[in-house]
């Protein structure tokens, strides 16, 4: 039961940062097109930025300028980047994006170095909130399950409730469509580039402090943020947000169930030896593959469903 | 129009399908030429002083031939089928294990193969696996096919550093191409030998891949990849073209990963990783996956860099991402697109008027790389590089980066190469339109 | 257009620098090649390696070097990828440099190894010593040993058991947590190996492996390890897997000592933060503060100047013991060749700069020196990375307590 309700708790702080990750990314993908892998930079960048404004004014301030200078350079790298090479399709878009990550990377290199950066959580929220079960549950990852909940509901409401958020969903399902409308599709995409990335560098924010701070963790971070959007299913950010939950979920819970195929194949009456063939691949236990178990489904939901969870357009 | 001419192809470049042995002579000569250039290549780097071949120059000319065929491979499901894969890396790899194995079974004198044809059981390999991921990853196309080879690749590089007996782990398979075994009693123990071998086989491949193109499968592949509901209607499953050029995609990758498993007698992880699929898609990329050559021109500019500049700057990675946003921004062609672009002046004769502006536009060009260059390195040096202890050298020249001098250099070049380039570039585009109007009059644009 | 024209300057300016760069600068040097990854997710390591190393072949230098001739590294980024290390390895042997060195990564020792061994006896003209000063998996001088191979680190086996020796009286119930490759698979069987020959008493409650760096969130093993009732959590984990487990570790209160391999390289410190005090132990070849705790003054003032000139610790300072080595086995050679300086080399014996006597086994080539056992604590006289909390040294295992047997057999070189 213990193990149960922090592996819970743990999985959804997990799960609420790959959300705070992934949900401009899915804003991104959905709208654009754009596989934008300079997005985990934005997270990185979030981050350093963090750093350095937390060590001059402090860390709340921190936590509002960091995600607008990310954002800010968001909206200047789609509109003087990704807008003309929008015309040459997607791959040209991916490897922009992906030449920007190479840049962005080692420019922080060369800015802060190479080892990681004292990034600390702020004093004022550096104690335990409550116990449970003799292990301590930080107030930190509290804040930072607040803060992803503020912000769905606040990403929710704004694409529902104001009118530039209809304009937004509407491109989300049908881009040409409301060009036609007479809608100012570029600045709508400006918009959405700059808020996808502004979201990003918040995630880098709040989860720079909670992981180590240091120029490879755009490279570590990326991938499972791709398998969490895709997941979802474009067009979809409720999608994501379950996508997101379930591989914090599923991550956090492989590690502490200690199966492997061997013991399913046990439960049928068949032994598995060291004469076994693929011996090796049957007595994984289930924590050692647990990191990649997103992939896994990533490729059956591709196979089966490849609108993904929840997707309403087609990739 | 001429009466034996069929087709054009995107260079430009016709193949007429003349009669006779005079037609294929005409067709054959370029690959002869280009193997022998091959061959002599080496040559120039030979150190007369101690009648030694550079291991340096083999090596990475051995590089670019293996990596040649691997991103030509890849360029077989981009460029051909419109198919972008973030895997392809793992055909190679694995096709590479099979080799590894194969002569260390041929060591062991479990059986006997000639060391000539290892590549081939590599290719087997690839094909094997080509078939088994294939027939799940093309159940999809675009962007769904595009992740699912991503989710498969980073599922086999995960395991590959998981399981011991097929992929040693993090020590890998290493092998020994000395086994004694060659069809021209080679015993391949320098890397002169091991370059031959690799001339052949880049050959053998890239021919076959040519052919390949030309095949119907491989016309089925170019037209599902540019009018997909159209080409449903010629009656071929889309699937099954997808899936055959998938795993024939990786058969030529499997050789290249056995001519590896050869030339560095040592099979790692990293021969599956993202970074190697990274490494044929920007190869692909920057030479042009229109053309069919371009990832070889790609291949050749890539391993440069990567195993060239590296050794000179700590930036090399940075100066790859600005190339990258540079080609894709303005060059989307590639290398061969540009080539191409230059086709319809050639014909109308007067490609020579383009020599002076070309050359005001190197200049200041020349000054805004250099200046661009110079300030990477200085910031990189005082940040990273102070590592040297050396000075910042300038070829014989020492600069101190903590003066404000070279920085002050760097920010002048940069930016007045760049502002002079931007008014030399107008009257260049000028030229460059009136030499197109004067093609198209004449009538030979395509 | 502009970019064909760029791209052809670029061209022109990489063929101009090439060949500028080209052949052997300075004649009279004895080269050293260096390759460890300087650029991509790991150049942290061959970047603080290459600095410190620099810094004690200055100081090598300075008092002679050997031969009459100064020393020179020569680095060469490898980008953590065999077949790029190998393409180093050919062009040192293309300058007949006779050391090439590299300390970072298993996979790309195993990979260097055998292709020493095969060019220098196809190649008798240009041969190279591997001097490895980093790369510990315990096959590299037992099964995978190699004439023309030095190793100047503890491997795991040895690393293994000076953890087993440490381990106070009072901890019977220890869990194990490492990645899972070689290396990681290697820690895990020789710890296992040495906790039930020297302290059988420990009972391992707990036995992980994790993929390698892909995990990012360790609450959930922590809370594994909590349930298990361990007192220690014994790991190999390097890098972001060492950094995120003791963190997840020190966030969540619970009572755990951790004894590592791995702590105390760049950027630990700052990880494990102060919340660690007391908490942390890494098994070490050095740290900054041996030398006061020894009363060794001459060391002290030298390590101190390096100190003050780069942010990070000075934990490689024991690259000067290799250097030292080199230095001697090159003047006892007589000459710059690399057969002769391995003969000289191999048996050495040396008194390293912090007084502690140190022997190169000739059977396997394997150094066998003193090890150290620091905690991370508050109030020692050097703090690490400006944390206010650094190394102090536990325990020392002397270099004679550290032997092992070995299963070497390599095939020496006919003249």
């Amino acid at each position: 039961m213990e193990v149960f309700l922090v592996s819970l708790l743990n999985g959804l702080v997990y799960g609420m940062l790959l959300f705070m990750l992934a949900s401009g990314l899915t804003l991104i993908l959905s709208m654009m097109g754009v596989l934008n892998f300079a997005h985990a930079s934005a997270y990185m960048l979030g981050a350093y930025f963090a750093f350095t404004i937390s060590q001059y004014i402090g860390f709340w301030p921190a936590l509002v300028l960091a995600p607008l200078l990310c954002g800010a350079i968001g909206a200047a790298i789609e509109m003087y980047g990704l807008r003309r090479v929008h015309r040459n399709g997607h791959i040209a878009e991916l490897l922009f994006t992906f030449g920007l990550a190479l840049i962005i990377e080692k420019v922080v290199q060369m800015t802060w170095g190479l080892i990681p950066v004292p990034y600390r959580i702020p004093a004022g929220l550096d104690f335990p909130l409550f116990t449970v079960y003799g292990t301590q549950f930080p107030a930190y990852r509290a804040f930072m399950l607040l803060i992803s909940a503020l912000m769905f509901g606040a990403i929710w409401l704004g694409l529902t409730r104001t009118r530039i958020g209809l304009v937004i969903q509407a491109a989300l399902h049908h881009p040409e469509m409301v060009g036609a409308l007479g809608h100012n599709v570029p600045r709508v995409f400006t918009t959405v580039f700059a808020a996808g990335t502004a979201l990003a560098g918040l995630a880098g924010v709040i989860g720079g402090n909670y992981h180590v701070t240091e120029p490879a963790m755009a490279f570590t971070m990326g991938p499972i943020v791709f398998v969490v959007v895709v997941f979802g299913g474009l067009g979809s950010l409720t999608g994501c947000f379950i996508a997101s939950l379930l591989m914090g979920l599923i991550q956090t819970f492989a590690v502490v169930l200690d199966y492997s195929v061997a013991d399913l194949l046990k439960w049928f009456g068949l032994t598995v030896t060291s004469a076994t063939p693929f011996h090796e691949v049957l007595t994984v236990p289930l924590p050692r593959i647990g990191a990649l178990l997103p992939y896994v489904l990533l490729v059956l939901i591709l196979v089966f469903k490849p609108r993904g969870l929840m997707g309403t357009r087609d990739t | 129009m001429s009466a034996d001419a069929t087709q054009r192809a995107p260079q430009g470049r016709t193949l007429v399908a003349a009669p006779g042995s005079a037609g294929l002579a005409r067709r054959a000569w370029p690959w002869l030429v280009a193997i022998v250039a091959a061959l002599l290549l080496p040559w120039l780097f030979f150190d007369w002083s101690t009648r030694r071949h550079s291991g340096f120059a083999l090596t990475m000319l051995s590089e670019i031939g293996l990596m040649a065929i691997f991103a030509l491979s890849f360029n077989m499901q981009m460029g051909q089928a419109g198919l972008l894969s973030f895997g392809h890396a793992i055909l190679f790899g694995l096709g590479g294990y099979c080799a590894a194995h194969t002569m260390n079974a041929i060591k062991a004198g479990a059986m006997w193969l000639p060391v000539e044809l290892v590549p081939l059981v590599g290719g087997l390999g690839g094909l094997l696996f080509g078939v088994l991921f294939g027939y799940v990853a093309t159940k999809q196309r675009a962007t769904a096919f595009a992740m699912i080879t991503m989710g498969l690749g980073e599922l086999v590089a995960a395991c590959a550093l998981m399981f011991m007996g097929f992929f040693g782990g993090e020590g890998g398979i290493s092998t020994d191409r000395v086994t004694g075994t060659s069809l021209f009693g080679v015993s391949y123990s320098s890397s002169w030998q091991v370059y031959c071998l690799v001339v052949a086989w880049t050959a053998i491949a890239v021919l076959l891949m040519r052919l390949q193109t030309q095949t119907p499968l491989g016309r089925m592949a170019n037209a599902t990849r540019d009018n997909f509901e159209r080409a449903q209607f010629v009656g071929y499953d889309p699937r099954m073209v997808r899936f055959c050029q998938f795993a024939l995609s990786g058969f030529f990758a499997g050789i290249g990963g056995g001519l590896y498993a050869i030339v560095y007698e040592i099979v790692t992880f990293d021969t599956v990783a993202a970074a190697k699929s990274a490494t044929a898609l920007l190869a692909a990329y920057i030479g042009g996956a229109g053309g069919f050559f371009g990832p070889f021109l790609g291949t050749i500019v890539v391993v440069l860099l990567q195993s060239g500049v590296s050794l000179l700057s700590n930036a090399w990675l940075l100066y790859v991402g600005v190339l990258f946003i540079i080609m894709v921004m303005y060059a989307p062609g590639g290398l061969v697109g540009i080539i191409a672009q230059h086709a319809p002046i050639a014909r109308a004769g007067r490609l020579r008027e383009l020599i002076v502006p070309y050359v005001r536009i190197l200049l200041p060009g020349a000054f805004s790389v250099f200046g661009f260059v110079l300030l990477v390195e200085l910031a990189s040096f005082t940040t990273i590089g102070a590592a040297q202890g050396k000075a910042f050298k300038i070829g014989p020249h020492a600069v101190d980066p903590a003066t404000a001098f070279p920085w002050l250099l760097g920010a002048a070049a940069l930016i007045g190469g760049g502002l002079w380039l931007r008014l030399e570039a107008r009257g260049f585009r000028a030229r460059w339109d009136a030499l197109i109007a004067d093609a198209k009059a004449k009538g030979v644009m395509l | 257009m502009a970019m064909r024209i760029l791209a052809r300057a670029a061209g022109v300016a990489l063929l101009a620098c090439v060949a500028l760069a080209g052949p052997a600068t300075a004649q009279g040097t004895i080269k050293i090649a260096y390759t460890d990854p300087l650029s991509g997710p790991f150049a942290q390591v061959g970047d603080a390696n290459l600095k410190q190393m620099q810094y004690i072949l200055d100081y090598i230098n300075s008092k002679g070097g050997a031969l009459g001739k100064k020393f020179e590294l020569v680095p060469f980024d490898n980008k953590s990828q065999p077949s790029d290390a190998l393409i180093a390895l050919k062009s040192a042997t293309d300058q007949n440099m006779p050391f090439i060195m590299q300390c970072s990564g298993s996979n790309i020792a195993a990979a260097l190894i055998e292709a020493v061994d095969k060019h220098n006896s196809r190649n008798p003209e240009s041969r190279i010593i591997y001097v490895n000063c980093g790369a510990v998996a315990t096959e590299l001088t037992n099964e995978k040993c190699s004439f023309w191979h030095f190793r100047f680190d503890a491997h795991v086996a040895m690393k293994a058991e000076v953890m087993a020796r440490a381990l106070p009286k009072e901890v019977t119930k220890v869990y194990l947590l490492n990645q899972d490759y070689l290396f990681g698979q290697s820690v895990q069987r020789d710890v296992k190996t040495f906790l039930a020959k020297l302290r059988p008493d420990v009972q391992v409650v707990g036995d992980e492996l994790i993929p390698l760096g892909k995990i990012k969130d360790f609450a959930p093993y922590i809370t594994k390890i909590k349930a298990s009732g361990a007192q220690v959590l014994i790991t190999g984990n390097w890098g972001p897997d060492m950094n995120l487990l003791i963190k997840a570790g020190i966030d969540s209160g619970i009572d755990l000592r951790y004894y590592t391999l791995y702590a105390h390289i760049a950027g630990g410190a700052v990880a494990i933060g102060p919340g660690g005090d007391g908490k942390v132990r890494s098994v070490m070849s050095f740290n900054e503060n041996v030398a006061p705790e020894i009363g060794n003054k001459e060391a002290e003032e030298w390590t101190k100047a390096f100190r003050d000139k780069y942010p990070f610790d000075f934990y490689a300072a024991g690259f000067r013991t290799i250097f030292e080595y080199l230095q001697e086995a090159t003047n006892k050679a007589g000459a710059v060749d690399p057969l002769k300086i391995a003969l000289a080399l191999e048996g050495l014996k040396h008194k390293d700069f912090l007084g502690y006597e140190t022997v190169m086994r000739k059977d396997d080539h394997q150094l066998i020196s003193e090890y150290f056992v620091g905690t991370f604590k508050k109030g020692v006289k050097y703090d690490s990375e400006k944390t206010g909390l650094g190394w102090a040294t536990e325990a020392t295992i002397l270099a004679k307590d550290l032997e092992q047997p070995t299963s070497c057999k390599m095939t020496r070189p006919a003249k």
